[in-house]
């Protein structure tokens, strides 16, 4: 961890020597307001090495950095943002943004866009448009995929699964030698949309996933039906920890980490989590969730992380001169290597020491489509109801019919203007 | 403000002013000036302001639009309220545990012997506590993994039961949480109470053969009036506010199993997903019209002590 | 009163109950003797999961010594006494006035503004959450001290006023007659003869508004964000999320943010006792 700091900061001094030159041009004064909701250790430390490499390229500018915990930030965001807003604020892509683009928080940046910047971002410009228009600037995505204990697989002699039914056939392995397939914690809900999402990606395809967040499709289709039936084949075998309801998705950690579970479908920011928890790169691999329906091309969930400017942001030179640093390929290449994610900008390189990082980087790059998460996805209300359904299928097969019946009242209310 | 007037009329006697002379009936309302303000403002306002909003679709954000009585109407069958609804009730019947329960306590810490006094201090002590604390002290106690609940419950060969995830032991696991200060609470009153009992009631009852639960129910207990009304009020107004435990230890779940009113109602209007701040209103209207009935009661005591008197 | 006195019982049952009173102490207090045993354990005790024997080592000063040093705890703690304490002041002062007002006062809307007071302090409180928070953001005080303390002396205001009014009829009225035979102006009453007469009210109201809001929740995450307002019930949540599944710092942070109203209670308990049981005995 403490190397990977070292190193990420040594790579930013030399991006700074590279950026500055253009950027010192002109001269920003002022005060510039920053909110993050990056409060866990690596992405806090991350940022506050980037921005005092900004404010080192700024001696005029002072910048006031505020950090939020990263569950109460969702809650506060709409806060601040009419109450008391900073010039550059996180978020997250897609229709989490809606809320506050269709009531004029966000500032259009579409200027942004325009020219060299717009083709080194091309890949999430979608996930950054509403309106036709852009409303912030990524600076990291990331993948999802199952993260598993390497050592029990070895030990059990199983290899990684290319299909539903190798899947299957591990996990059954597993639960024999008496663990649990996954670990999971669903207290918050959201983790159990991780395993709707890419099981509903892989029954049915991308399409089929955007119609159904997007309120067109409707849940008592007998397609999103296949999805539940094939995540009961598990829920059956006793493949997911007991309890889970209980946890949340760090407390779900342990049962990793104690071998109780061996793997854990989790998005890339899991890594340090895991790794700090006691799991060595030997014990820890990662592998794509495999494919269920034959013929139906692999997509992947790929959440964005983005920094926006709100619209009463009192220093928005300064803001977007800072989106733009961000944004930028030197600074993109080292952010992520010290967030162990992925750089948004394709001219900025991965690091190829990160074996977590390579492997989602290849994994991505040859996927079909990308999908955001589902409260990404869904408008935040549907997200909600959504995830709530998820969790009690896992709790109650069962009531199967009766959740997405109440799923489908819902799409019928939420999306009807 | 009302010193200036107040400091001239003082210092100018002979000029008798409107202000002396009405100074026994303006007095009172320079003295109410500055708590009805603060009331009016932040209290008794924005009660009407709910049900404004509560007719309104608004995300809290844009613009708001008149829908009428839409968010009743959807309030009528949505499935997460009648969840909330039954939750309400069970906590105001379980509550109301701890007015028993305190009086048992009290009744047990009654007497004097060495140290007792720190008993009894240390006995109340939970009620100190915010419940934010005591909500994630039980979140421990509960924890299906380590807790302390599930290894004693092991002893006996029971469990282990995952309290808080479990749609059907949510809600009594969070009011046994709450039922702790709540009890505390009810037992500081009664402990109060039982030291203006009157000894030679007693006395005279312990004469006529009176014993145990007959001396407790017919002699006692009346005596006692005036603390359960006070435990009866603060017990019923605490189980109907009850926002912290929930949202500290299960954050309404498993799927919305331990919601009430209360929760719900911030969940929609100021959640991670909520935007909905007539719905939200909507819900508090009907939780307003519920704590109603009991304001009522409540007062209608009150005025006829006050009569009383 | 009620029980036999435990010593006009037998010697046997005298030791009974001296034998069972710390037991059931034992038992009541028992969630918090966990938490409290947690915040010294050291933290190897956990990984190896040691969760319920004796600490290995004691771990205290470094639990504690993280909470206080490596978190933003202290400045939640301060933000905690800062809004704390005006409150108590400005509510008490506003119903000491009010309760003056009612209490020695006899005017046509006396009882009525009386039971306005009492029946807006059961309101249920989640019904101001929306207007009050809108007001809030519309003054600018959104996310400072200064709006949760205006939101909170206000509501306080409705059971001071209950309290300091009760309080106030149960003065000698006759005081009051014999200062106005001697002319002596209204205010000068309240403070010259009143307000001394006050002073244990005033002190176990303090201590008791001092406690609930301290413990207060629910308006701290509807009108604060982030460690410049927010108090430390609101604080801890964020503090656990630092520190997840790190049991012995989240014991150890609970401990700390429960710890000024237990302290309170212990210095002041008699007052405090007074404040709550006003009216339990007629």
């Amino acid at each position: 961890m403490r190397s990977i700091l070292k190193a990420s900061a040594l790579a930013l001094a030399t991006s700074v020597a590279l950026v500055s030159g253009a950027v010192a041009a002109d001269k920003l004064s002022g005060e510039m307001k920053i909110f993050l909701d990056t409060s866990n250790p690596a992405p806090r430390a991350t940022f506050e090495g980037v921005i005092a490499q900004f404010d080192e390229m700024h001696p005029d500018l002072k910048i006031e950095t505020t950090i939020i915990d990263r569950e109460a930030y969702k809650t506060q965001i709409r806060n601040f943002l009419t109450a008391n807003p900073p010039d550059v604020a996180t978020w997250y892509a897609g229709n989490r943004m809606l809320p506050y683009v269709t009531t004029g928080l966000f500032d259009d940046v579409s200027d942004l866009w325009t020219g060299e910047l717009g083709e080194e971002l091309a890949s999430t410009k979608a996930a950054m448009t509403i309106d036709g228009k852009q409303w912030g600037i990524p600076y990291s995505y990331y993948q999802w995929g199952v993260y598993y204990r390497k050592d029990i697989f070895d030990e059990l002699g199983l290899t990684v699964p290319t299909n539903w039914a190798e899947e299957k056939a591990n996990c059954q392995k597993i639960v024999d030698s008496g663990r649990k397939c996954y670990t999971i914690g669903t207290k918050f809900l959201w983790t159990a949309a991780g395993w709707f999402d890419y099981l509903n990606l892989r029954t049915n395809g991308y399409e089929f996933h955007m119609e159904l967040t997007a309120g067109k499709a409707s849940w008592t289709d007998d397609r999103v039906k296949a999805t539940m039936a094939n995540w009961r084949e598990l829920i059956d075998m006793g493949a997911f920890i007991d309890d889970h309801t209980a946890y949340s998705w760090q407390e779900a950690i342990p049962f990793m980490v104690d071998g109780q579970a061996t793997a854990y479908l989790m998005g890339n920011f899991a890594v340090d989590a895991i790794k700090s928890a006691g799991l060595t790169n030997d014990q820890l691999d990662f592998y794509q969730f495999p494919l269920i329906t034959e013929g139906i091309p692999m997509s992947e969930e790929a959440p964005t992380d983005t920094l926006h400017i709100p619209s009463g942001a009192a220093n928005k030179e300064a803001a977007r001169a800072f989106l733009k640093f961000v944004a930028s390929p030197e600074v993109q290449t080292s952010m992520n290597a010290s967030l162990g994610q992925l750089p948004v900008n394709n001219k900025s390189s991965v690091n190829t020491e990160d074996k977590f990082a390579k492997a989602g980087f290849e994994m991505l790059n040859n996927a079909y489509a990308l999908a955001q998460f589902f409260d990404r996805d869904a408008p935040a209300e549907m997200a909600k109801v959504g995830m709530e359904g998820f969790q009690e299928f896992m709790v109650r097969p069962d009531n199967v019919d009766q959740i997405l019946a109440r799923l489908e009242k819902a799409r019928e209310r939420i999306y009807k203007d | 403000m009302s010193t200036a007037s107040l400091a001239r009329s003082e210092y100018a006697p002979e000029n008798r002013s409107w202000y002396k002379r009405n100074e026994i009936r303006v007095t009172p309302w320079l003295f109410l000036a500055p708590a009805i303000l603060f009331f009016l403002v932040y209290v008794i306002i924005p009660i009407f302001q709910s049900f404004e909003i509560s007719l309104f679709s608004w995300d809290g954000l844009g613009p708001r639009e008149y829908i009428g009585t839409e968010n009743y109407v959807e309030l009528w069958d949505d499935p997460a309220f009648y969840t909330s609804l039954k939750n309400n009730l069970i906590w105001l019947i379980l509550y109301l545990l701890a007015i028993p329960a305190g009086l048992f306590i009290a009744l047990f810490l009654n007497q004097t012997v060495f140290g007792i006094r720190l008993y009894k201090s240390l006995f109340f002590f939970p009620f100190v506590i915010s419940q934010v604390v005591v909500g994630l002290v039980f979140t421990w106690f509960y924890d299906p993994t380590f807790g302390l609940f599930n290894t004693i419950i092991g002893w006996v060969g029971l469990g282990p039961i995952n309290v808080l995830g479990d749609p059907t032991y949510v809600t009594y696991g969070i009011i046994a949480a709450g039922l702790w200060p709540q009890t505390a609470y009810c037992m500081i009153l009664y402990l109060t109470g039982l030291n203006a009992v009157d000894p030679e009631q007693i006395e005279a009852a312990r004469l006529d053969g009176a014993k145990g639960w007959k001396m407790l129910w017919y002699v006692v207990v009346p005596q006692l009036k005036p603390a359960t009304f006070i435990a009866f009020v603060v017990t019923i107004i605490g189980a109907l506010r009850s926002f912290d435990l929930i949202s500290v230890m299960t954050n309404g779940g498993p799927f919305g199993e331990s919601r009430v009113l209360s929760f719900y109602m911030f969940e929609v209007a100021l959640s991670e997903y909520g935007f909905r701040m007539g719905y939200g209103a909507a819900i508090a209207v009907v939780l307003f019209i519920i704590m109603l009935f009991f304001i009522a009661y409540f007062l209608y005591s009150m005025y006829r002590d006050e009569r009383g008197r | 009163m009620f029980p036999t006195p435990i010593q006009k019982r037998s010697r046997n049952w005298q030791f009974t109950y001296q034998a069972f009173l710390p037991l059931a102490l034992i038992m009541w207090l028992l969630p918090l003797i966990a938490v409290g045993v947690f915040s010294v354990k050291p933290e190897g005790d956990f990984a190896a999961g040691e969760y319920w024997s004796l600490p290995s080592t004691f771990g205290g000063f470094e639990n504690y010594g993280k909470v206080f040093f490596e978190s933003d705890m202290p400045r939640y703690l301060l933000n905690s006494l800062l809004i704390t304490v005006p409150t108590a002041i400005g509510a008490v002062a506003l119903a000491c006035m009010a309760g003056f007002a009612l209490g020695i006062y006899k005017f046509k809307l006396n009882l009525w503004i009386f039971f306005l007071f009492v029946a807006g302090n059961f309101v249920p409180f989640q019904i101001l959450m929306v207007p009050v928070r809108d007001l809030t953001v519309d003054m600018g005080l959104y996310n400072t001290k200064t709006g949760l303390v205006l939101f909170h002396i206000a509501f306080q205001t409705g059971f001071c006023t209950l309290f300091m009014r009760n309080f106030i009829k149960g003065l000698p009225f006759a005081l009051i007659e014999a200062a106005r035979v001697e002319g002596i102006a209204e205010w000068r009453i309240f403070v010259y003869i009143v307000l001394p007469l006050m002073k244990p009210a005033i002190a176990a109201l303090s201590v008791l508004i001092f406690t609930f809001i301290w413990n207060d929740y629910f308006w701290a995450i509807v009108l604060t964000q982030g460690a410049e307002s927010q108090p430390v019930t609101a604080g801890i949540t964020s503090f656990n999320a630092q520190f997840r599944a790190a049991y012995h710092l989240m014991s150890a942070g609970a401990i700390v943010a429960a710890l000024p109203p237990v302290a309170m209670f212990f210095l002041m308990q008699k007052h405090f006792i007074a404040g709550l049981t006003l009216g339990a005995v007629k």
